[in-house]
C-alpha cells in the first residue's frame, strides 16, 4: 500500500476517534439532545472502505454513522452542528445524530430503522447501472441488521442485477444487548453471501489495512461490472450501545481483549514500525486533528438553533 | 379525442414519460414481457424500452420500494408497481419512514421523485388480502402525495404529473376501473395535484366521492334526477394535497354533503373530508353531513357478503335521501 493512503487513513481514523470522544464529552455537558451511538472502536471499517471510494461514489449509513460520514469526506463542523441540533448542521437540525447526510460527497444519509438502508444502497447501485457511470455504492449495517428481511431482499436483488454495491456488515457482536450467538446459528455472516451467489468476504474489522485490501477487491469487482460483495468486518464497540448503556451484559474479559485490539493504536503502531511517517509528523497530525475537532465544536456551539417555524419547511420538495 | 380504457390511459402515460425522459424506469413483480403486469398496465413496455427499464423484480416489496428510493435520490425517476394495494404493508417502512422523510430529515438536500402505483379496492371476489382500500393510511404520512384518479383522462394526466413531481407519490388505482373507457387527450396532458373536479353539476346536494365510487355516485345522481333532485358530484382526484376550495364551494352552493369512499369508515377518507367541512364550512350546511364508507370489517370472499359491505349506487341513493 502506498504511504500517502496509509497516512490519510490514519488521519481519518484519528478524526473519528477524537470526534467521538468529543461528542461523548459534550454529551456529558448536556449539549447533545437525544441519544448518541458512538463509532469508537470501529473506525478501521469506515476508513478502510471509504479510502477505496471516490467523491462521486455513494455510501448509505446507520444510526452509528458519524464515522461513516467523516470517512467519506463530510465536514466535522457541520456534522457536529447537526448533532447539536443547529441550523448550521448538514440537515438544518432536522436529522440529528442518527440521520446525517451530505449529498455533496455521496453520503446518501443514515437511517435509524435498522436494516432499512440496505435496499436504498441497492437502488443507488441500480441507478448507477441505469445511468451507465462507473460509480459504486457501499452500504454499512450491523450484525443485527443482517437478520432483517431487507438484508435478504436487497442483497438478492443486487446479485441478480449484478449491481456495483458493497454490503459492509460491521459485526460488533452485539445488537443492543443481544449477542450474535443468541440470534443466529452461524459464526460468520459472510457465509450468507453463498445464498445469493455472490462472494462473502470475512475480514478483521479492527485492522485498517486488512479492511482496505478486502474493500479494494470488492470495489474493483463492482466497478468492473462484476457485481456485489458481502464484506463482513469483525469488530467491537468500545462504548455502550447508546447514551445510557453501561454495557454490563458484556463480559469484562471480552471487553478487555477487544480494547487491546484497538484499531487506531494498531495502525499507528504499524505506521511507526514501517517508518511510513516520522514521529514529528505524527505528533503534528495529532495536534492538527485535535484542533480541527475543537474548531468543529466552536462552529457547532456558535451556530444558531433553527427558528421554530422551520419545523414546517421542507416537508415537500 | 378518442375513447380508451383507464388501463390504456395509464400505459400511455408511462410510455410517453419514458419516451420523454430516460431517467424514468419501471420496476415491479411480473411487469415485464412474460406476464405484462397483473392488470396488464405495463403491456408491451418491456418490448419497447428493454428489460433494463421495465424491471421484473423478485417478490420483495420492501426492496422494490427501497431500491426505488435509492434510485430516486441518485438521479432516476422510478415508477414502482406493487401488484396489489394490500401488499404495500410489506413495504411500509420504505414508504412511510424512508421515502416520505428523506427530503425533510436531511434538511431539503435530496428529493425523492418516486411513484408507487398500486391497485386498491374490492368487487372482484378475492377476499381480505387483495381487496382493501388503504389510501387513507398515506394521507397520514406527511411527505407523501396521494393520487386517486377515477376516470381514464384523470389517470393519464395525474400519472404524467406524478412522474414529473419531485415528491414520492402513492398513485392509487382501482381494479374495477381498469376496463372503464373514457375520452382521453392524446399526447401531452398533465393535471395539477390538488385540483378537484366537479364531475357533475347540481344544486341540491353535494356528493364527494373518489375512485370507483365516483362512478357509483354519478349513477346515483342520474337516478335521483328522475326524482327531481339535482346532485353535484365532486371528485377530489388527489387526497394529498386536498382541494378544499372546490369541496367547500360546492357545499356552500348545495348546503348538503354526502361523502362516499370505499375505504373503512373509521379515520378514513370520509372522516377527513367530513371533518374539513365541519371545521371550515359548517355555516353553509342545512343538514348533517353523511358518510358512506365500507364498514370497519375485512373484505369477505362470498359475493353476497362483499356486496353487502361496499358502497354502491343503491346505498348512495339511500343515504342521500336521508338528508333531503
Ligand atoms: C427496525 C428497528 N428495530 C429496532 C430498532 C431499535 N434498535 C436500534 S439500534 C438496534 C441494534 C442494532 O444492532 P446492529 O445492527 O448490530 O448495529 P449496532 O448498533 O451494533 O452498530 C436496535 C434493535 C430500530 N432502530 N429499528
Ligand atoms: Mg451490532
Amino acid at each position: 500500500m502506498d504511504s500517502d493512503t496509509l497516512v490519510l487513513m490514519y488521519r481519518k481514523m484519528l478524526e473519528i476517534r477524537l470526534f467521538e470522544d468529543k461528542v461523548f464529552e459534550l454529551y456529558g455537558q448536556n449539549l447533545v439532545p437525544g441519544t448518541i451511538h458512538l463509532y469508537t472502536g470501529e473506525e478501521a471499517i469506515a476508513v478502510g472502505v471509504c479510502a477505496n471510494l471516490r467523491k462521486e461514489d455513494y455510501i448509505v449509513s446507520t444510526h452509528r454513522g458519524h464515522g461513516h460520514c467523516i470517512a467519506k469526506g463530510a465536514r466535522l463542523d457541520r456534522i457536529m452542528a447537526e448533532i447539536l441540533g443547529r441550523k448550521t448542521g448538514y440537515c438544518k437540525g432536522k436529522g440529528g445524530s442518527m440521520h446525517i447526510a451530505d449529498f455533496s460527497v455521496g453520503v446518501l444519509g443514515a437511517t435509524a430503522v435498522v436494516g432499512a438502508g440496505i435496499p436504498i444502497a441497492t437502488g443507488a447501485g441500480l441507478s448507477i447501472k441505469l445511468r451507465g457511470t462507473d460509480q459504486v455504492a457501499a452500504c454499512f449495517f450491523g450484525d443485527g441488521a443482517s437478520n432483517q428481511g431487507t438484508f435478504h431482499e436487497a442483497i438478492n436483488m443486487a446479485a441478480i442485477w449484478n449491481l456495483p454495491v458493497l454490503f459492509v456488515c460491521e459485526n460488533n457482536l452485539y445488537a443492543m444487548g443481544t449477542h450474535q450467538a443468541r440470534v443466529m446459528l452461524i459464526d460468520d455472516i459472510a457465509e450468507r453471501a453463498a445464498a445469493y451467489g455472490i462472494p462473502g468476504v470475512l475480514t478483521d474489522g479492527n485492522d485498517a489495512i486488512a479492511v482496505y485490501k478486502a474493500a479494494e477487491k470488492a470495489v474493483e469487482r463492482a466497478r468492473g461490472g462484476r457485481g456485489p460483495t458481502l464484506l463482513e468486518c469483525k469488530t467491537y464497540r468500545q462504548k455502550g450501545h447508546s447514551r445510557f448503556d453501561p454495557a454490563t451484559y458484556r463480559p469484562k474479559e471480552e471487553v478487555e481483549e477487544w480494547l487491546s485490539k484497538d484499531p487506531v493504536r494498531r495502525l499507528r503502531k504499524q505506521l511507526r514500525e514501517a517508518g511510513t511517517i516520522s514521529d514529528d509528523k505524527l505528533a503534528q497530525m495529532e495536534r492538527d486533528v485535535a484542533e480541527a475537532v475543537e474548531a468543529a465544536v466552536t462552529f457547532a456551539v456558535d451556530g444558531p438553533h433553527p427558528a421554530p417555524r422551520e419545523a414546517l419547511e421542507d416537508i415537500y420538495a | 379525442m378518442r375513447k380508451i380504457t383507464y388501463r390504456d390511459a395509464l400505459r400511455e402515460a408511462l410510455l410517453e414519460e419514458m419516451q420523454r425522459d430516460k431517467t424514468v424506469f419501471l420496476l415491479g413483480e411480473d411487469i415485464g414481457r412474460y406476464w405484462q403486469g397483473a392488470f396488464k398496465v405495463t403491456k408491451g413496455l418491456a418490448e419497447k424500452f428493454g428489460e433494463e427499464r421495465v424491471l421484473d423484480t423478485p417478490i420483495s416489496e420492501s426492496a422494490i420500494i427501497g431500491t426505488a428510493v435509492g434510485a430516486a435520490i441518485t438521479g432516476m425517476r422510478p415508477v414502482a408497481e406493487i401488484m396489489f394495494g394490500d401488499l404495500v404493508t410489506l413495504a411500509m417502512d420504505q414508504i412511510a419512514n424512508q421515502a416520505a422523510k428523506i427530503h425533510y430529515m436531511f434538511g431539503g438536500q435530496s428529493r425523492v421523485p418516486l411513484v408507487i402505483r398500486t391497485p386498491f379496492g374490492g368487487g372482484v371476489n378475492i377476499a381480505a388480502h387483495h381487496s382493501q382500500s388503504l389510501e387513507a393510511w398515506f394521507m397520514h404520512v406527511p411527505g407523501l402525495l396521494v393520487a386517486v384518479p377515477s376516470m381514464p383522462s384523470d389517470a393519464k394526466g395525474l400519472l404524467k404529473a406524478a412522474i414529473r413531481n419531485d415528491n414520492p407519490v402513492v398513485f392509487c388505482e382501482h381494479k374495477l376501473l381498469y376496463p372503464i373507457e373514457g375520452l382521453v387527450p392524446e399526447g401531452e396532458y398533465t393535471l395539477p395535484f390538488g385540483a378537484a373536479e366537479v364531475k357533475r353539476e347540481g344544486k341540491d346536494v353535494t356528493i364527494v366521492a373518489t375512485m370507483f365510487m365516483v362512478h357509483e355516485a354519478l349513477k346515483a345522481a342520474e337516478a335521483l334526477e328522475k326524482d327531481g333532485l339535482s346532485v353535484e358530484v365532486v371528485d377530489p382526484r388527489t387526497l394529498v394535497p386536498l382541494d378544499k376550495k372546490v369541496i367547500i364551494d360546492s357545499v356552500r352552493k348545495t348546503g348538503r354533503l354526502v361523502v362516499v369512499s370505499e375505504d373503512c369508515k373509521t379515520a378514513g377518507v370520509t372522516a377527513e373530508i367530513a371533518a374539513l367541512v365541519a371545521e371550515e364550512a359548517i355555516d353553509y350546511l342545512d343538514a348533517p353531513i353523511k358518510r358512506l364508507a365500507t364498514p370497519d370489517a375485512p373484505i369477505p370472499f362470498s359475493p353476497p357478503l362483499e356486496k353487502h359491505l361496499i358502497p354502491d349506487e343503491k346505498s348512495i341513493i339511500q343515504i342521500v335521501k336521508k338528508i333531503v
